[in-house]
This record gives C-alpha cells, sequence and structure tokens, in this order.
C-alpha cells in the first residue's frame, strides 16, 4: 500500500465520521496549524476555528466521489487553514504579518470558495427550517437528520399513531420544500 | 394525498426499501411519466441537501467531541495559548516600537553595567575571551573609555550582590540527563579552574567536568550546583546510527551572549584528515558553538560541534553521536547516566523544535 492508499483510507474514515481517525489526525496536525495562526496576529480561539473549518473542508471533499488526492492530508490541511486564515485577517482588514511556516502547501482558493458557497447553500437550509415555525422544524429534523423513526416520533410528539405523524410531517415537508426553493431560486 | 405516496415512495427508493417489483414499478413509472421524473429529481436534490445538514451535524459533533477531549488531555491548552497569542499579537503590533526601546535599552545598559563594574572592582572585567570577536574587543574598549571620562564626575556606587564570575571563555553544551549532566567538548573545560554553565532564562550554575577525552574531544560535565532542580523531558534522542550526505541539520549555540540558531546538511561522514570519528558537516558556526548538538531533522542529536578548518570557509566538524555512548560506558563507575528515549521533537516543524530544544541548550563558561 502506497502512502497515497494509506491516506485514501484515513479519507474514507473521516467522511464516515470516524471518530478515532478524526481524533488521530487532530492530534498529529492541530499544534502546526496553530503556531501558524499564533504567529500571524491571531488567537487561540481563531485558532480552535480555523482548523475545524478546515476539517470540515476535508470532510465535504472526502464525501465526493470524484476528490482524488494529490497531497498528504497534512499538507491539505496546512493549505486551507492557511487560505481560511489569510481571507479572514483580509475580510476584518487586519494585518498580516506573513509568517510562513516553510511547508509544502498545494493550491486551494477555487476550493475554498466552492466551501464558502458550499456554506450558504446549507445555510438556506438552515434557514428555510427556522422559518416553517414549530412543531414542524422539530420533526423534520428528528425524522430527516437525527434519522429517528415513525412511530418515535409520533410518541414524542404526542400524536396518537403514527400516521398521523406522517400525515403532519408531509404537510411540514411541503412547506420546508417551498420555503427552500424559493430561497435557493432567488439566491441564484 | 397522491403527492404524499408518490414522496413516500421516493424516499423509500432513495433509502433502498423497496423490493424488486416496487422497484420496478417505479423506475417504469419514472421513464414513462416525465412530471413524476421531475419530481422524483427535485426531490432528491433536496433529499441530498438534507442529508448534507445531517452529515455535518454529525461530523461538527465529532470535532467538537474530539476537540474538548484534547482540551481535556491538555493536548489542546485552552487559557496559557490564549495569553501568548494574545502577547504575539502584541508583539507583533508594537514590535517596530520595541525593537527601538529595545535597542536604546540596550545601550544604555551595557554602559551602566560597565559603570557599576568599574566601581565595584576598579579594575577592566570585560568578559573579553578568545572566543569572541575582535570588533566587540573594540568597541568594549571604547566604551570603557568613555566610561572612564564619565567616571570623573559621576559618583555613582553600587554594590553587586554576588561577586561576578569572569569568564575566560564562551562555548556550548547540552543536557544529555535531566540529572545535571552535559555534554560539550574536551577542549572546552581542559584546563579550566572554574566552569559555570547558564541556561537561556540566565541561571547560572557551577559544574564541574566528569569527564574529558583529547582524543574524541568529548567531555562530560556535572551540575553541582544546589539550586539546579532535576529537569524532565529532554525532547532529543541521540543517534546511534550513521547518517547520509546531505541530510539537513541544524544547531543552537552561544556564539554570543544569546543563543544563535544555524542550519546546514552533512557534507562528508569522515571528519579532519579522514578521522572517522566526526563527520563534516556545512554549517555557519562561529568560536562559542563548540559543544553545541548537531540535530537532524527528525529531533536526534546525530554529532557534536567540534571544530571549523580554519582556511577554508563552512567547513565544520562535528563529532559522532555514538562516541557518546562509549564516553558514557567509562563514566558508568561513579555516575549514571540516563540518555533520554522518548523523542518529542519529530514530526514538529522547525520553529517549534527550536522552542523546545533551546532550554535544554546551556552556554559553558569558565576561567
Amino acid at each position: 500500500m502506497n502512502i497515497y492508499e494509506q491516506e485514501k483510507e484515513l479519507l474514507d474514515a473521516v467522511a464516515a465520521n470516524d471518530g478515532a481517525v478524526i481524533e488521530s489526525i487532530y492530534r498529529e496536525n492541530f499544534p502546526t496549524i496553530q503556531a501558524f495562526v499564533l504567529k500571524n496576529n491571531g488567537f487561540a480561539d481563531d485558532a480552535k476555528d480555523i482548523f475545524q473549518e478546515a476539517m470540515i473542508v476535508l470532510f465535504e471533499k472526502a464525501k465526493l466521489d470524484s476528490f482524488v488526492l494529490t497531497c498528504l492530508i497534512k499538507t491539505y490541511l496546512y493549505s486551507v487553514s492557511r487560505r481560511l486564515w489569510l481571507k479572514k485577517l483580509q475580510r476584518e482588514n487586519r494585518h498580516y504579518p506573513g509568517v510562513e511556516m516553510l511547508l509544502e502547501t498545494v493550491p486551494v482558493e477555487d476550493e475554498v470558495e466552492a466551501h464558502e458557497k458550499h456554506n450558504e447553500d446549507l445555510t438556506i437550509m438552515e434557514r428555510a427550517l427556522s422559518k416553517i415555525g414549530e412543531p414542524c422544524k422539530s420533526i423534520l429534523e428528528a425524522f430527516y437528520i437525527q434519522k429517528k423513526s415513525m412511530p418515535e416520533i409520533a410518541e414524542a410528539f404526542g400524536y396518537t399513531n403514527a400516521d398521523n405523524a406522517k400525515t403532519q410531517k408531509y404537510k411540514c415537508l411541503g412547506r420546508l420544500k417551498k420555503t427552500f426553493f424559493l430561497q435557493y431560486k432567488n439566491g441564484e | 394525498m397522491e403527492d404524499n405516496l408518490l414522496l413516500d415512495a421516493i424516499e423509500r427508493y432513495r433509502n433502498g426499501e423497496m423490493g424488486p417489483e416496487e422497484k420496478t414499478f417505479f423506475e417504469e413509472l419514472r421513464k414513462n411519466n416525465p412530471e413524476v421524473d421531475q419530481l422524483v429529481a427535485e426531490h432528491n436534490f433536496f433529499l441530498g441537501e438534507l442529508d448534507k445538514v445531517s452529515d455535518l451535524k454529525a461530523y461538527r459533533q465529532t470535532l467538537g467531541e474530539v476537540e474538548s477531549k484534547l482540551i481535556n488531555e491538555g493536548v489542546i491548552s485552552q487559557k496559557g495559548l490564549n495569553a501568548r497569542g494574545k502577547v504575539m499579537f502584541l508583539w507583533n503590533k508594537y514590535r517596530r516600537t520595541i525593537a527601538v526601546a529595545a535597542s536604546i535599552a540596550g545601550i544604555v545598559s551595557l554602559t551602566t553595567a560597565t559603570v557599576v563594574s568599574m566601581y565595584s572592582e576598579k579594575k577592566n572585567v570585560a568578559s573579553i575571551t578568545p572566543l569572541v570577536d575582535n570588533k566587540l574587543q573594540k568597541m568594549d574598549q571604547k566604551i570603557n573609555q568613555i566610561v572612564s571620562k564619565m567616571n570623573v564626575t559621576s559618583t555613582v556606587v553600587v554594590v553587586p550582590a554576588r561577586p561576578k564570575f569572569e569568564a575566560d571563555f564562551r562555548a556550548t553544551g547540552f543536557l544529555a540527563d535531566g540529572k545535571g549532566y552535559l555534554i560539550t567538548n574536551a577542549h572546552v573545560v581542559n584546563n579550566a579552574r572554574n566552569l559555570i554553565v547558564e541556561n537561556q532564562k540566565g541561571e547560572q550554575f557551577y559544574a564541574k567536568a566528569v569527564y574529558a577525552d583529547k582524543t574524541t574531544d568529548l567531555a562530560i560535565l556535572k551540575i553541582i550546583d544546589t539550586s539546579f532542580h532535576r529537569l524532565s523531558g529532554l525532547p532529543y534522542t541521540f543517534s546511534k546510527s550513521g547518517t547520509e550526505l546531505g541530510e539537513h541539520i541544524f544547531t543552537l549555540g552561544y556564539p554570543r551572549e544569546e543563543v544563535v540558531y544555524g542550519e546546514g546538511y552533512l557534507s562528508a561522514k569522515s571528519g579532519f584528515s579522514g578521522d572517522t570519528t566526526s563527520y563534516q558537516v556545512s554549517i555557519s558556526v562561529n568560536p562559542g558553538n563548540s559543544g553545541g548538538p548537531v540535530v537532524n531533522k527528525n529531533g536526534e542529536i546525530i554529532g557534536i560541534i567540534s571544530s571549523k578548518e580554519t582556511n577554508a570557509d563552512g567547513v565544520v566538524f562535528a563529532i559522532k553521536s555514538k562516541n557518546i555512548y562509549d564516553a558514557l560506558k567509562e563514566v558508568m563507575g561513579s555516575d549514571t547516566i540516563k540518555l533520554p528515549v522518548v523523542n518529542t521533537l519529530k514530526g514538529l516543524d522547525r520553529v517549534q523544535q527550536i522552542k523546545k530544544l533551546e532550554d535544554f541548550v546551556y552556554m559553558v563558561k569558565g576561567n
């Protein structure tokens, strides 16, 4: 197994939300990224946020079947974190001291852009969820996000049977879809 | 209601909950009915977005759990780092001002220090050594001239708390055992009456040589000061095996009164005139670097800086670290020295390696 195959395995584990692998990646990479952020006008909390964001970019990539890893995860995370941090400094009009860690980087500008766009899409869904009101929001979250079964939901929300809950769920789903697609089309 | 049935079907199809017959029927329906097909596509996209929200939520939760676990373990230290981050921030912000202030302070303290010594001992105690370069000596002389002029009118009398140790030379050494054993060169300690080692915080400790071998040019010092507290967590290990040409190396040493970093590469596997107990390295060093550790990128000590060729540039010799093992065997009788076995420098970037390393590299002074 060559090193990229090993990294690919790790990446698959990240996509599957494997806590142990995520932890090992965290342990291995966080200190470098923290050092980079601290040396470049950042606080410890910034380092944590940036690293989490970079881990999310990695996760999104790992989920794509089309994604081919062309460098080590370490290099990828450093490049993404660096880009994210520079963008943040720029956005907030803060000074960038330009301290480099002298580590290899790969171009990730497009990917970071795509990630930001993706983040927006997610907020459309989240915004739509928050707009439809209760109990719709909770019912849909229970079913689609927490993956609870219909009888469970019926009990938790006080419906006499699963079918009643189901009818209610469809009403809510219709509302959510309407709100979501309306915003989605406006957004574009 | 029909719509709901269809949505239900789409979701069951998507989750793979349909039987084969129903599946074929559903696919057939989709193929023959563009309206249904569009609804399926739309709903699929919608569910895909919902799934993303759901997956990301789960993933964020894992990240949060991992983060708080590491904070609990102290791998991510919360408070200390915040403070340091702030200091770094202020430092970056006021770097220029600090630099100006520092250089002014530097000049002032240099002169006051000399004024103090002039008054207390009535003689020139500037610790000029053969290892300090001549420019410094000249500057010192100039300062002394200025100071003697000032002496005529000035009446400040300051009594130093502890008699100042007058060093004749300065070199480098590094801990081999946290109990207070340091490694340096034999030529550093030979003929020395008193030895003092100083860490980068400026704390000084008396030391004595427990081993010195002129042929290998290795010496082992022991800190005999009672104020020295045993240190743990030496971050480096000692390499027993050979190294390869071209391998990148770095060193920390005291060519000045402040620790100085230098880096280079291994240029030959033997030392001066084919001496097989040494390496030739290409690195920028100066008098005072003697006895400094030569570290590879994995944080293993592969040698000890010992000498440089006078008539050539960048030809420096370093004693191979495996000689240390031989030296230790000879010392074993009276003192037991345990070399560190855990390397915590590996995989760190250089800046962090140096940060960890510099606490264990000492200035060796003597007369």
